[in-house]
C-alpha cells in the first residue's frame, strides 16, 4: 500500500511577504546600530547590515514578482555589494585616519565642528 | 511562492539564525565579538540568497562580506589600539530604538497591505552565466563605472591611511 498521507504531511510554503519581513527586520536592526553605536566601526557595521537587508529584499523581488527580466534584481544586488565594499574600505580608512589625529574613534568625542 | 518543504524549513532556520546573530551584534559588549557575529550574520544572509536561488550573489556575499569586509573591520579595530574597544551606545540609544521599531512596524504593515504581483516562477537555473551576460550586454556601462569606483576607493583608502612622510628627508 503506497497511499499518500496528506493529512499527516505538512505542506509548508514560503511567500514573498516572509522574506520581505526578514529584510525589514535586518534593516531596522542596522538602522538602530548605525544610530546608537558609539564606536565608528559599530556604526559602519550597522550600515553594512542595512545594505545586506536591502539585498535580501532585492533578491526576494527578483525571485517572486512578475518581471520581463527577473535576473536584473540579482545584477542590482551585485552592484550593491560592489559599492558597499568600496564604501567599507573608505569608511574604515577614515576611521583609522581620524584615530591617528585624535586617539579615539568614538563618534560622540569627535565634535570639532561644534562651537 | 516556494512550496518545497526542505527549502521552507531551511529559510526559517537561516532566518532565525541570522536574526539572532544580528541581535547579538547589538547586544555583545566587546567590539571584536560584534565583528564576529556580524560575519556570522553575513554567512546566514548568504544562505538566504541560496534559498532565493541566487547562487552567484551568495558566493559573492561570502567572498566579499564574510571574507573581506569582516577582515577589514577586524583590521580597523586592531589598528586603533588606544581607542575604546567597548561596543557601547551613545545617548541616542533610546530614540534610535524607537525609530527603528517604528520603521519596522510601518514597513511590515505596508508589506502585508500591498497586493504584490506574484509570478509562479520556478527557481532560476544556475545564474552565473546569465548574470555575466547581463553585466557585459545591458549593464556594461554601470559595470565599467563600478570598476572605476573600486579603483578610486582603493586609492582613496591608501591615501587616507598613508603615514605622513617628512618631505625631502629621503630625497
Amino acid at each position: 500500500m503506497r497511499a499518500p498521507m496528506p493529512d499527516l504531511l505538512l505542506t509548508l510554503a514560503l511567500h514573498l511577504e516572509e522574506v520581505l519581513v526578514l529584510g525589514a527586520g535586518l534593516f531596522a536592526l542596522g538602522l538602530y546600530l548605525a544610530l546608537s553605536k558609539r564606536n565608528a566601526v559599530g556604526v559602519l557595521m550597522g550600515v553594512e547590515l542595512m545594505l545586506n537587508a536591502v539585498n535580501v529584499t532585492l533578491l526576494a523581488f527578483s525571485r517572486f514578482v512578475v518581471s520581463p527580466r527577473p535576473l536584473d534584481g540579482q545584477v542590482f544586488a551585485v552592484f550593491v555589494i560592489t559599492v558597499a565594499a568600496a564604501e567599507a574600505a573608505v569608511a574604515l580608512a577614515l576611521a583609522v585616519a581620524v584615530y591617528k589625529h585624535r586617539e579615539t574613534v568614538n563618534i560622540d568625542e569627535l565634535d570639532m565642528l561644534r562651537w | 511562492m516556494i512550496a518545497d518543504n526542505g527549502i521552507v524549513i531551511a529559510f526559517y532556520v537561516l532566518a532565525i539564525t541570522t536574526g539572532i546573530c544580528a541581535l547579538m551584534v547589538a547586544m555583545v559588549r566587546e567590539l571584536i565579538q560584534a565583528v564576529v557575529f556580524l560575519a556570522l550574520t553575513f554567512v546566514g544572509i548568504a544562505g538566504i540568497y541560496i534559498v532565493l536561488s541566487a547562487d552567484f550573489v551568495a558566493v559573492a556575499q561570502v567572498l566579499i562580506y564574510a571574507g573581506a569586509v569582516a577582515v577589514l573591520m577586524t583590521f580597523a579595530v586592531m589598528l586603533t589600539p588606544a581607542a575604546d574597544r567597548k561596543n557601547s551606545e551613545t545617548a541616542f540609544q533610546l530614540p534610535a530604538a524607537i525609530l527603528a521599531g517604528l520603521l519596522f512596524a510601518v514597513v511590515v504593515f505596508v508589506i502585508y497591505d500591498t497586493n504584490w504581483r506574484i509570478s509562479g516562477r520556478e527557481a532560476f537555473p544556475a545564474t552565473a552565466a546569465s548574470l555575466g551576460e547581463a553585466f557585459l550586454k545591458p549593464f556594461v556601462v554601470p559595470f565599467e563605472i563600478a570598476s572605476v569606483l573600486l579603483l578610486t576607493a582603493m586609492v582613496g583608502a591608501i591615501v587616507l591611511t598613508k603615514e605622513e612622510e617628512d618631505e625631502g628627508a629621503d630625497a
